[in-house]
Parts: C-alpha cells; sequence; structure tokens
C-alpha cells in the first residue's frame, strides 16, 4: 500500500507503508548505523523523532526482544529503502512488519534514503509526516511541530530497583529515558540500580543513599528540564560521584554553568570519533545527537576530557569541584562500538574512591 | 605524532609478478603508498620486477628498479641507493616476507635502514601459526583445536584425536596453496604431505573443521598511538571452508545483529592490538550460526587482496592511510578527502552494498579441478554496488563475463533433479548457480541450506529472483512488474529474453555517490554506482550535476574488468594512461570498470569512475548521461573491444579504431580476404564448423596444425593438433562450449615469432619495438619469453615488417594502437594475428623505448598527426638496452592443470629482465621469475617428444658441459648415448616404479625438468601427471627446447646475482 513523507518544506516522497496505519507527525533524523535497528527503535531518545535509516537494508536479523533497549517507547516513524520480509537470525523472532505494527510505528519503504538524509542534513531539523494523503497534510502545522515534555514521558512513572547479583555498591538512576544496556553495564559490574523518576527531588534521592548517581540519556532540548538542572545542582554539593551520558551529560553541564546549543547536522551513528584530550587517544562511538553542550563553559573546574575528532565539539566533560563527569556519548553502545565500556569502570572507580 | 622528519628515502618494495593469490591489488596499494610518500616530500626507491604496472612509471618513483625481487638483489639495490628507511606492508607476501627476511638478518640496522610499519616480531605473531595460536590463547581470543606438524604421522595422530574432517594449512604459502580439507586418513596423509613440501618452513597446521560457520572479515587500520578503527565488515556468502579469495563475499555484514558484529569488532580490534600491528590489516573470523561462539581464523599482516576490495567498497584508501601511518601520522591527524573536512579517524559507513564475485580460470583450464577449498584459485574478481543484494548479484554476475546475464546457467538446465542436488554438495565455481537452478526447481532455501549451509537471507533473496523470473514467465510485463524488475538488477535484455516481450516503457538510473559517510557530511568524491529510484520515491541523481561540459567535450573510457589468464594488468595500465592522456589534452574523461583491484577504479583516477558491470545496457546508460563526443574502447581489452558493436549500433562515436576495423580483424573470412587483397601469407587454413569437417581440413593441410575457435580471447581453447585423435578430442569439447562458433584449423608453421605493437594515425605508422619470442611459434606471445630488440631481425627485415604493418593498418582503417604477431621462416613473413587495440606488451615497450605509447595512440586516436608528436613515424631507434619479458605461472595452485605450454595463454604474469645485453637480460628475467640459476647442484632430466630429438643432443650437451647430471627416459636417453653423453636413463612412470620418474623427482637429484610431449591437457596421462609432480614439488619443468636453451646459455654465462647491473629506469 503507498504512503507519503511529506516533509515541512512541502517536498514529498512516495513510498510504501509498512508497520502501524495512522498518520504521525515527528522531527525527522537519520542515523547511518548499518546494524541496530533494534536498539534504535526502542530507544526512547528518539521519542518525537522519526528516523531514517542510511543503509538500504534492514530488519535482516529480524525481531530479538533481548536486544531492546525499552519495552515500549522509541520513534515515532521510521523510514528504509527496504525491510527484509524474511529475516534470518539465530535468535530471531519475528519481522519488522510484526514489530512496528505491534509498537504502534508508522513506517515507509521504497524511499531514496539518501535523498532525504542530504536534505535532513542540510536543513539541521526538518519535520515531517507519514500519512496516505499527501494533500492533506497542514505544512503550517507541520513547521510549527517542536520535541516538548518527551522526557516527562518517557520517564519512568514509579521507581523501581533492579538488583546485582553480588551487590558492591547502591547506583540511583536518574530516568531521563534510559536505555536497558546503560542498567545492564552498571548491573554487570555489580551496582543495584535503582531507576527513579526523572522529577525526583534530590533529597528524596539522597535519601537511598547511593554510592553513584548516573544521569541517563533521554530525548529533547536539555534546557527543558529546569527542574531536573537545579537538582543536579543541589546533587553536586552531596559529594556523591555522578556519571552523565548523552542528555544526562548535558544536564549536568547546565546545571555547572555551561550552556547549550544545537550541531549543525548532529552526529548521527555508530562511526563518530571523539579524543581523549587527556591522552590524546581516538575512539569510535555512537551517538545520535542534535544538542551539544558548548565548549565556552569549560573552567578550571571542568575540563573537557573529550573532544569530537571532526568538529572538536565536546563530548566529556569531567569535573574538579565535585566527583562528577559526563560524556555526550553512549559508553553503553547498543547500538555501536564497545571501546569506550570502561568509563563505566571508571565511575566504579570514582565509586570506590 | 605528525610526520617523522627523519625520514626522507624510502624504499618500496612491490609484490612483483601476478600470481594467483596476488594479483593487481598491490599495483593499487604500491601507487597509493608512492603517492602518500610523495605528498610528504619523500624521496621515492622503488623495486618490482612487473613491469606491467602503474606503480613502475617513471613518475610514481625517484628511483625505478624493475629488478628480481630477490634477497641478494634488494640487498644490492640497498646499498647503492642509500636509503634511510624502508616500507614493508604494501608489496603484498612477497614484499612483506622480503622486508622481514632484511630486517631479521640485521641488514636493515647494519645499513641504518628504519623499518617502516609492523616490526618483525608483529608478523611473526601474526604469521607463524603456533606464536599465533599462543598470542590468542593470551589474550583470550577462541581458536580452533589445531596443531603445528612438521610430518605426516604427527598430523594423521592428531587428526586421531580430534575428528574428521581436519583442515591441513600450509605455513607461509601464498593464498594458502597446498592446503586442503581431509574428510579421512588418505587425504590427510595426501594433503599433509604437500602441505610440508611447499611450506618454506615444512610446517603445516592441522585443525579442527569449523565448517558450515559464517566467515566474517574485518578490515582494520591501527595506528602507532594505538588508535584502531574498522574500515569494513565483510561477509563471506560461501561459510567456512571455501577460500576467502574464491568466496562471494558482501560488504558490510549483513546477517548479523548489533551483537553478533560489535561482538567480533571487538575481537578484532583486540587481535590487531595484541599483535601490535601498525596499518592495514585483515582479521577473519568464523562464527557458528546458531550461538555467540566464535573462532579466529587468520590475521593478514598488511595491506592485502581484501583492503582493495574494502577500500573501493567504502571510499577508504587504506593502502594509502597505512603508508601515511607507516611515516608517523595518527588516524586522527589525517585528512579524509573525499569529505575534505573530517579526519580519517572514524569508520566508514555504507549506504549500499558491495558484492564481490571471484574470476575463476577453469574456462581456460577445462581439466582444471574447479573444487573449491582453502587454497585459493581465483585469478581476479570483480565488485558491484547496489542497493540490494538481488541487484548486486545480478551485476557482479554479468559484470563477471561468464557469458551469464542472468543467474541462470544454461548447461544446468537439462540436468536431472537429482544431479542438481548432488552438484550442492559441491563448492565449486559454479555452485551459486546450482543453489539458483535448485530454487528454480522448487527446492527450499531451508533444504538448500542444510545442504550448503549458506545463510538463508542470501537464499531468500535470490528466491525473490527466482520469484520474479517465474512472474515473468508467466507473461506478467506491465509497468509495475518492469519497475520492480530494474530494481532487482534485471537488464532490459533479460527481461526481453524471460518474458518473451518488449518492455513497456523507459526508466531513468539513478546513480549514487560513495562517500565512506552514507551522505552524513557534504562529499565531492566523483564515485558512482547505478540504481533504479523512481522519481516520486525521491529518486535523486547524483552523478548529474557532476557531468560537466568540458570546451572539448566528455570522453568515456571503457576498463578492462577482472583479471584473468591472457588479460591482465596491463590492460588496466593502458586504461589509466589513455585517461591521464585525455586529461592533458583538455577532456572530461568518465571511466567505466568494475574490477576493485585496479589503479582505475581509484576514484581520482578519470574525473568520474563508475563502478558498474561493463555490459551493454550498464555502459549504454552511462553513456547517456554523460553524452561524451566519444568511447574509447581500444585499452581495456577484449572486454571493451567486445562492446564495441554495441556502441556503434547505438551510434555512439568510438575513439579510435571502429567495429568495422575490429570484425575485420577478428572475422576470419573478412581478415583472409584482406590479407590476399594486400598480398600478405598467412599460414594455411580453413573454417570449419564439424568435426568431420575438421579431419578433413586438417588432414588437406598437414599435421601438425593449429586449432581454435574464430573469436579469440588469450588463445582460449586453441591446441596444436598433431593427429586426428587430437582433433577429436578438442572438437568434442569446443563444440560442449559453444556450439555455433566456427573452429579455424591452421597449418601450425615452426618458425620465429616476432611481435609488433604500432601505433597508426590513419596516414603514418610508428613502431616502437620489434620483439622476438624466444620460443618458436607454437607457445602463446603471453606464454613465450621476449626479447626487445628483435636480435634475429635484420635491418632489412625490420623494414619488411614496418611495411607490412603499415599495410595491414591501413587496410584495416586502424587508427591508434595496433598488436601483429609474425612469423618468420626461410625469410618469409607470415601473419598470425592482428588485434587492433592496446596489448599485453605495451607497458613494458613504453618503459623500455621510452615512447608513452597510449598517449600517441590516445592523441592519434583524437585526431593528432604522429610526426608532431615529437617520436616520429616508423622504426623507433631501438633503445640501449635490451628487454627479456619472461612469463610467470600459477601451476601449483590450479590441480591437475598440464603445465606443457601450447597455443592456450597460461600464464598469469610476467617480470621483465632490463641490461646493456640480451645475455644478461635473459639472466635476470629468469632470475626474477624465480628460476634458482646460481644453484647449478641439481641434475636435468630431459623427455622429449619425437619431433624434438634432433635437437635434443645440442642441448644436453650444454648441461653436461657446465656438469649438470643428465637423466632422461629410454627414447631420450637413447639419443644422448648415441651422441656420447652420460645419461641416468630412468623409467616412466607406468613401467617401474623404484627407478620411475617419479621417485626421481622425490629423491631431489632433479633441479631442472625439460619435457615435451605432442599430447598432453589429460590429467591421466603420464606425460602430464609427471609435470604436475614437478610443479608440486617446485622443479622449473620446461616444455619447450628453446626455453631450455635459454636457460642453459643463461646458466653459462657469467652473470649472477652479484655482477648484473642494476638498472634505474628513471635514470637509462
Amino acid at each position: 500500500m503507498k504512503g507519503y513523507l511529506v516533509l515541512e518544506n512541502g517536498k514529498v516522497f512516495e513510498g510504501k507503508r509498512f508497520g502501524a496505519m495512522g498518520d504521525v507527525i515527528a522531527e525527522l533524523v537519520f542515523t547511518t548505523g548499518m546494524t541496530g535497528y533494534l536498539e534504535t527503535l526502542t530507544d526512547k531518545s528518539y521519542a518525537g523523532q522519526m528516523v531514517v535509516q542510511t543503509f538500504p537494508l534492514i530488519g535482516n536479523y529480524g525481531v530479538i526482544p533481548s536486544d531492546f533497549e525499552s519495552d515500549k517507547i522509541g520513534p515515532g516513524g521510521y523510514i528504509v529503502k527496504e525491510w527484509c520480509q524474511i529475516p534470518s537470525n539465530f535468535r530471531s523472532e519475528g519481522n519488522l512488519d510484526t514489530f512496528l505494527l505491534d509498537r504502534g510505528i508508522p513506517a515507509l519503504s521504497g524511499i531514496d534514503t539518501r535523498a532525504l538524509t542530504k536534505l535532513i542534513r542540510d536543513a539541521g531539523a526538518l519535520n515531517a509526516c507519514i500519512t496516505d494523503d499527501p494533500d492533506k497534510v497542514d505544512l503550517a502545522a507541520l513547521k510549527a511541530y517542536r520535541i516538548t515534555g518527551k522526557v516527562a514521558q518517557v520517564s519512568t512513572k514509579q521507581a523501581y530497583t533492579v538488583q546485582a547479583e553480588q551487590e558492591k555498591y547502591n547506583v540511583v538512576l536518574l530516568d531521563y529515558g534510559v536505555k536497558a544496556s546503560i542498567i545492564k553495564e552498571l548491573v554487570k559490574r555489580g551496582c543495584t540500580v535503582t531507576v527513579l523518576p526523572h522529577d525526583t527531588t534530590a533529597v528524596d534521592i539522597l535519601a537511598k543513599k547511593p554510592d553513584g548517581i548516573l544521569l541517563s540519556n533521554g530525548p529533547g532540548d536539555p534546557t527543558e528540564n529546569v527542574v531536573a538542572i537545579a537538582t543536579i545542582k543541589e546533587l553536586l554539593g552531596a559529594g556523591v560521584p555522578i556519571f552523565g551520558i548523552c542528555i544526562g551529560h548535558q544536564l549536568l553541564a547546565l546545571a555547572n554553568g555551561f550552556e547549550t546549543g544545537i550541531l549543525n547536522g548532529g552526529h548521527r551513528g555508530s562511526n563518530q570519533p571523539v579524543r581523549n584530550t587527556e591522552t590524546g587517544k581516538v575512539y569510535i562511538t555512537s551517538q545520535g545527537h542534535q544538542y551539544v553542550v558548548l565548549r565556552e563553559g569549560a573552567s578550571d573546574n571542568a575540563t573537557i576530557f573529550f573532544e569530537h575528532v571532526n568538529d572538536q565539539s565536546c563530548e566529556g566533560i569531567r569535573y574538579a569541584n565535585a566527583p562528577a563527569f559526563s560524556v555526550q556519548f553512549h559508553p553503553e553502545a547498543s547500538a555501536g562500538p564497545l571501546d569506550t565500556q570502561f568509563l563505566f569502570d571508571d565511575f566504579i572507580k570514582m565509586m570506590e574512591g | 605524532m605528525p610526520l617523522n622528519k627523519d625520514i626522507k628515502k624510502t624504499m618500496v618494495i612491490g609484490s612483483g609478478p601476478i600470481v594467483i593469490g596476488q594479483a593487481a591489488e598491490f599495483d593499487y596499494a604500491g601507487t597509493q603508498a608512492c603517492r602518500a610518500l610523495r605528498e610528504e616530500g619523500i624521496e621515492i626507491v622503488l623495486v618490482n620486477s612487473n613491469p606491467a604496472t602503474i606503480m613502475t612509471d617513471n613518475v610514481m618513483a625517484d628511483r625505478i628498479y624493475i629488478e628480481p625481487l630477490t634477497l641478494e638483489t634488494v640487498k644490492r639495490i640497498i646499498k647503492k641507493e642509500k636509503p634511510d628507511s624502508i616500507l614493508s606492508g604494501l608489496g603484498g607476501q612477497t614484499g612483506l616476507t622480503l622486508s622481514m627476511q632484511l630486517a631479521k638478518s640485521g641488514f636493515l640496522e647494519e645499513h641504518n635502514v628504519r623499518l617502516l610499519g609492523s616490526f618483525p616480531d608483529t608478523i611473526d605473531k601474526a604469521e607463524d601459526r603456533q606464536l599465533f595460536k599462543e598470542t590468542m590463547i593470551e589474550i583470550g581470543q577462541p581458536v580452533i583445536e589445531s596443531q603445528v606438524v612438521t610430518d605426516v604421522q604427527s598430523a594423521l595422530d592428531f587428526a586421531d584425536k580430534i575428528g574428521y574432517p581436519v583442515v591441513v594449512r600450509p605455513a607461509f604459502t601464498l593464498g594458502g596453496s597446498g592446503g586442503g580439507i581431509a574428510y579421512s586418513r588418505e587425504e590427510l596423509a595426501h594433503y599433509a604431505k604437500n602441505g610440508l613440501m611447499l611450506s618454506p618452513i615444512t610446517q603445516v597446521l592441522i585443525e579442527a573443521s569449523i565448517l558450515g560457520w559464517k566467515e566474517i572479515e574485518f578490515e582494520v587500520i591501527r595506528d602507532s598511538a594505538g588508535n584502531s578503527i574498522i574500515i569494513c565488515g565483510m561477509e563471506n556468502i560461501d561459510p567456512v571452508g571455501v577460500h576467502t579469495g574464491d568466496s562471494i563475499v558482501i560488504a558490510p555484514t549483513v546477517t548479523l545483529s548489533d551483537k553478533e558484529f560489535q561482538m567480533l569488532r571487538t575481537a578484532s580490534l583486540d587481535i590487531v592490538r595484541a599483535l601490535g600491528i601498525e596499518g592495514g590489516c585483515n582479521v577473519q573470523l568464523a562464527l557458528h550460526p546458531t550461538s555467540f561462539d566464535y573462532a579466529v581464523i587468520e590475521v593478514n599482516p598488511r595491506v592485502s587482496r581484501s583492503s582493495a576490495l574494502a577500500s573501493k567498497a567504502t571510499g577508504y584508501p587504506i593502502a594509502k592511510i597505512s603508508t601515511k601511518i607507516a611515516i608517523g601520522y595518527t588516524l586522527d591527524e589525517i585528512l579524509n578527502t573525499v569529505t575534505g573536512k573530517t579526519s580519517c579517524a572514524f569508520e566508514p559507513t555504507l549506504d549500499y552494498v558491495a558484492l564481490k564475485f571471484p574470476k575463476w580460470p577453469f574456462d581456460k583450464f577445462i581439466y582444471a579441478k574447479r573444487d573449491l577449498g582453502t587454497q585459493m584459485k581465483a585469478t581476479g574478481e570483480v565488485m558491484s554496488l547496489a542497493d540490494s543484494f538481488e541487484m548486486a548479484m545480478m551485476k557482479a554476475v554479468r559484470g563477471a563475463e561468464i557469458g551469464l546475464e542472468t543467474m541462470n546457467m544454461p548447461k544446468l538446465k537439462p540436468l536431472p533433479d537429482a544431479e542438481i542436488k548432488e552438484l550442492l554438495t559441491k563448492a565449486t565455481d559454479e555452485r551459486i548457480f546450482v543453489v539458483f537452478e535448485a530454487l528454480h526447481r522448487g527446492l527450499t532455501p531451508e533444504e538448500i541450506h542444510e545442504i550448503t549451509k549458506i545463510d538463508n537471507w542470501f537464499l531468500y533473496k535470490m528466491l525473490n529472483l527466482v520469484q520474479y523470473e517465474q512472474l515473468l514467465a508467466e507473461g506478467k510485463l506491465d509497468e509495475e512488474t518492469y519497475r520492480h524488475g530494474k530494481k532487482l538488477g534485471y537488464t532490459d535484455k533479460a527481461i526481453r529474453s524471460i518474458s518473451g516481450q518488449q518492455v513497456p516503457c523507459q526508466v531513468e538510473p539513478t546513480f549514487k555517490m560513495v562517500d565512506t559517510c552514507a551522505a552524513e557530511f557534504a562529499a565531492q568524491t566523483p564515485y558512482f554506482y547505478g540504481t533504479y529510484i523512481s522519481p516520486a520515491a525521491g529518486g535523486e541523481n547524483e552523478a548529474a550535476p557532476f557531468v560537466r561540459k568540458a570546451k572539448k567535450g566528455t570522453v568515456v573510457v571503457l576498463g578492462s574488468g577482472p583479471i584473468r589468464i591472457g588479460q591482465g594488468i596491463e590492460f588496466d595500465y593502458a586504461s589509466v594512461h589513455c585517461v591521464h592522456s585525455l586529461k592533458k589534452m583538455g577532456y572530461e574523461v568518465a571511466l567505466i570498470n568494475n574490477n576493485p583491484e585496479t589503479v582505475s577504479t581509484d576514484f581520482d583516477t578519470a574525473d568520474r569512475l563508475y563502478f558498474e558491470p561493463l555490459n551493454p545496457e550498464d555502459v549504454l546508460r552511462i553513456i547517456d548521461m554523460e553524452q561524451p563526443m566519444g568511447v574509447v574502447v581500444a585499452f581495456g581489452g577484449q572486454t571493451a573491444i567486445r562492446l564495441t558493436k554495441h556502441l556503434q549500433k547505438h551510434n555512439i562515436p568510438i575513439i579510435g579504431a571502429g567495429a568495422d576495423c575490429i570484425d575485420m580483424a577478428e572475422d576470419r573470412e573478412r581478415f583472409d580476404g584482406l590479407l590476399e587483397r594486400l598480398g600478405i601469407a598467412r599460414p594455411r587454413g580453413f573454417a570449419v564448423k564439424t568435426t568431420e569437417e575438421a579431419l578433413a581440413a586438417a588432414n588437406k593441410v598437414g599435421y601438425p596444425v593449429v586449432v581454435r575457435p574464430s573469436y579469440v580471447l588469450g588463445g582460449q581453447n586453441m591446441i596444436i593438433a598433431f593427429s586426428d585423435a587430437d582433433i577429436r578430442e578438442y572438437m568434442a569439447i569446443i563444440l560442449e562450449y559453444e556450439e555455433e562458433n566456427t573452429v579455424l584449423i591452421d597449418k601450425y608453421l615452426a618458425g620465429l615469432e616476432i611481435e609488433v605493437d604500432a601505433i597508426c594515425d590513419g596516414e603514418d605508422v610508428l613502431l616502437p619495438g620489434i620483439m622476438e619470442h624466444v620460443e618458436r611459434t607454437g607457445i602463446h606471445s603471453g606464454d613465450s619469453i621476449a626479447m626487445y630488440p628483435a636480435k634475429s631481425v635484420s635491418d632489412e627485415l625490420a623494414e619488411q615488417l614496418l611495411a607490412t604493418t603499415k599495410q595491414i593498418c591501413k587496410g584495416l582503417n586502424a587508427i591508434g594502437m595496433v598488436n601483429i604477431q609474425y612469423i618468420i621462416l626461410d625469410g618469409n613473413i607470415y601473419v598470425i594475428e592482428v588485434n587492433p587495440r592496446a596489448s599485453r606488451t605495451v607497458p613494458y615497450l613504453s618503459k623500455v623505448t621510452g615512447v608513452p605509447m597510449c598517449e600517441l595512440a590516445t592523441r592519434v586516436s583524437l585526431g593528432e598527426k604522429l610526426k608532431d608528436l615529437g617520436y616520429g613515424t616508423g622504426l623507433y631507434p631501438k633503445a640501449d638496452y635490451v628487454a627479456a619479458k619472461v612469463p610467470v605461472f600459477s601451476f601449483a595452485k590450479l590441480t591437475d592443470v598440464d603445465t606443457h605450454l601450447g597455443p592456450e595463454m597460461k600464464s598469469t604474469g610476467e617480470v621483465l629482465g632490463l641490461a646493456k645485453t640480451e645475455e644478461e637480460a635473459l639472466f635476470k628475467g629468469l632470475v626474477a621469475a624465480g628460476y634458482k640459476l646460481d644453484d647449478r647442484t641439481g641434475g636435468v632430466f630431459l623427455t622429449v617428444r619425437d619431433s624434438d630429438k634432433g635437437e635434443i643432443a645440442k642441448l644436453a650437451e650444454k648441461f653436461h658441459g657446465l656438469g649438470i647430471a643428465l637423466y632422461a627416459t629410454a627414447g631420450t636417453a637413447k639419443v644422448l648415448q648415441d651422441a656420447g653423453l652420460t645419461v641416468h636413463v630412468v623409467d616412466k612412470i607406468s613401467e617401474n616404479e623404484e627407478n620411475s620418474v617419479m621417485a626421481l623427482l622425490e629423491s631431489g637429484a632433479v633441479g631442472y625438468i625439460l619435457s615435451t610431449s605432442a599430447r598432453g591437457r589429460d590429467p591421466r596421462r603420464d606425460s602430464v601427471k609427471m609435470r604436475r609432480r614437478a610443479c608440486l614439488l617446485g622443479i622449473p619443468c620446461l616444455t619447450s627446447l628453446d626455453t631450455a636453451n635459454a636457460l642453459a646459455d643463461s646458466l653459462m654465462s657469467r652473470y649472477s646475482q652479484q655482477n648484473t647491473e642494476l638498472v634505474d629506469i628513471c635514470n637509462m
């Protein structure tokens, strides 16, 4: 069945529908990862966005629930060149169509995803909608679409705990849209993880007597989260080790007086090089962000210890005034390279004291 | 770390002649290395024995030695040139091994030469099976249960312990030579013995079989700071068991989830780190299809064939970056020139798939075993780029030049189902087509997977093709079906033939860019592949904006496709030179080729590169968009020539010789007519269609006769027939393969063979040089030793040859390059063959004479006149140097192929000996080709056919005079004894086992063999068995008296590797 992608600039791409039916409006983003579509489709950081896969053949290894990063929410729409009807992998439990249908994600195939990617790249941010009837699309509404309040929407409503087999540390994770693999990495290292809603107060957090606090990844504009930023400010004084990832990194930076901005084009894929400015060593990382912490906020108390190799934008900050550090990229990978998983070890070391 | 400023003069070692397992990819790598060094202002000393390479062009390096790649010679060059460093990892196994020998012996240190790239202990850890295994165990990487053995018994004992089948891998051999999979004790004994013999350190690895596991490869680059990245992950469609060089390979991996992929990626990086590799490297892993179990197979600690493939598949120039790393840079300091603003420290990502399809020599070696295993047999490969697997497969198949437009192989069609099922069990070059046929017949992917272990993903994709064809066959061809077919990769021709209908409409192709980053960054690489995406779906043709209208117009140059016997790297050399000349002349140049190993498919060679099959439709749709003022076909070998007719049919101007000229040269009747008109002689002959006609013709002209099909490439399927039986055998084979083809029967004239390459501007002709073959006619020119200048050609004869050449060129209306082979017999000139195109000899002749032949040919093809080009007309003055071109063969890799030379070409590559005298040039050429002329301890074994017996005594005397013991079979021995020579008589294989030829060969007493036989080919014949054994034992076996004479003369000469002149061709 035919379906259409209508961009806010009026451009229309005709494709074939699969996944869930119905219209959806979202912000277009692309990802260049050649594997990892399941992780992408279950990543809450994509809430409110519509993901375009640049690799043309998607769904090859089917649906593998144990690789999911969340049980419900991911991107609002999905665009591919071709999806694989008969996947092949020993862990696969189904195909992409069924999965998207189940999750209520409308999708299109057969589109020139490379041409679309170039448009997104050049536009910076671009809204679009998937629809059956392109003539009925209200372009003004499309243009006006903004991703707001997504952290509140995707964060857990209730606290829950994931117990480590042999508990060494008690870590509180502030859930702004956490990926399951972050929790897995912590639990693997002997951390019992208490996941708390994004708006939990500092008092309540500290009442859990955490050995460390992890600020998770999540969707949207970090500056929206004024409460969370204020909470982090309070936490900084408590002397508890803090590790921020993605939006967690941005919130930590905002709490420390940094400002955030918008990258031209963003970093999107599993092939993003970052340099550790202290060692000069380069790592390949997984990224999917457009908001960025501006370098100008760096001070004696806050050093940028990771930068992007291509545009030197801030990829990680180490604080001197508190036992805290954070990275923009995803050390938990999933999808992507495992090169920077050692940062979780660093976090553990901080907790060791 | 930035550039190491201490590096001022670097030696680069090339990989030598093309052999199976080491092909054009190292010219690409070496050329990139030289360019990378040049950019830094580093002086380059280059050594390579292969003249047919771009890297040995005098603009590539400051000093170029086309000298034997032996330790002795390289040492002498180092002493002479005093480089401060040597680059080790870019000259294939040959270059690496030489570098390591130089380093380990202390020679480099002694002469203050720094080794650039990986160090010897790293290379040892990667290449020595035992050390590698230990290193892997140390870092916790799973390895396959295995044991290194140095004798057959230990191999058998170990196999008894772990169970059959087992894999045998000899240490330090090229392309896995001598390896195999043994299912029984008998087979293991055979393979182990063989492998031990071939391994320079008499070591083989016996390992547990992991047949059926997925074979995954990673191309890794690591710099001196320890930064490591993956350039490309690749998945072999053929599971473990088939050498990766013989596998159909897709990039990126497609059946691995991110979890599996990252596990293997991390393993590869850990391995490369543990080994301490700096530069490009290839890691091969096996992954269990239904678990996370994996095992490390092996590591190639250098730039390899896979690196060339990965470079072309991603746009990331691995060889260039490896060179920059070797001279001190770290990855993040190197700019990605594709985007112009990002660094090379990133992992390329694809928004298409790349498929590699090997090119095997079995069409020429019909008696060779087609089984694929651990020993690589392919001579070359094609790559296809597409946005679906189906289209990539279709492009690869029609680009491989195997006579197929789709995956339907006609010869499988009549076979019963049971036989198709049986064929599925055998890994051969044709299995993928058997799979397709099986799907056509209704076998399910699951059933086929059970038998072949090919992943269902690939099988279901192939099923899509089958189902589409079934739909077409039902006669359903509306616009939607047609569009769907184009997306699947079908040509209009295929759609028409399967559906029996005309195509309903025209669809425009969509060309897409290869940019390393899946459009994340804006790129300017003019590197494209074609697909079909409708305008409604947003289909954007990215090539169109690049099509510029230069004042002089655009020229499309057709490349030469995959490397095969008869069409090697020489044609890529010619294509690249043509492109350079056109650019110099102010034309825009678009190049079409599908060989990932080459310099021509480097994205900055032409103004635009189209990585597409050299198939009429693919080529035409590019031409449609480019609207060139003309197309050049003359430099792309027979691949490009074959397209001429199609182009002319579409009124596309051909630059240079046109379709009529080519047809006149190739069509027997027209060619005979021309020669008759011109009064030029050729051997008497007839064109026939049936066995009866052939027998009649042969008897009419008298045996021996040369028999061949009328349209030839590299003497394909050509033999000399000495009897009716030969004719019958040949006709049976040829009629099976090419039913409609005319067969030519010509009188065989045993004269002097002369070869010329002429440049013709329509009025004048320039003959840069006349070459003379050491061997009499009857041996294919590609397999003959050729000498330039021709010593037996008097000035008078040279003038006659010039006049005849001129006549032929004019008669053919040839423009540009023309290659002619002549026979001189009793002072008469006979023409054997004329090819109005660049030939195999162009690169070396250009280098030796200094005449830029490709450039001149390009210029005259576009209307310039020879007399204005500065090289004159007529006979070009002889060079001060003599050149001996010596062929190199890959027989050791091809089971059951007769090594006897004949009119069908068998060599895969060539080397050049360059010197002041003929004697010295020949000596150098033979040494470069691998003959060990310094060692005269072994005896010579002689066994010749009756027709050669008259000359054998004189030859034997030469060996005898050198104190070399003579061995011969009874008939030959008698002749020698009659001449008063002492001979050890040896029994034929069938006569007496203990005193047999085989026992003699095994004993190690023989250093050379001369074996000529009237009949050969069939592997069951004794003579063929003996030659095969010699080949496996590494004993040079000559099959022509003339070659043997040349060898004897060289042995008698005063030359050694210590006293030859080292010739720098940049300063000749």
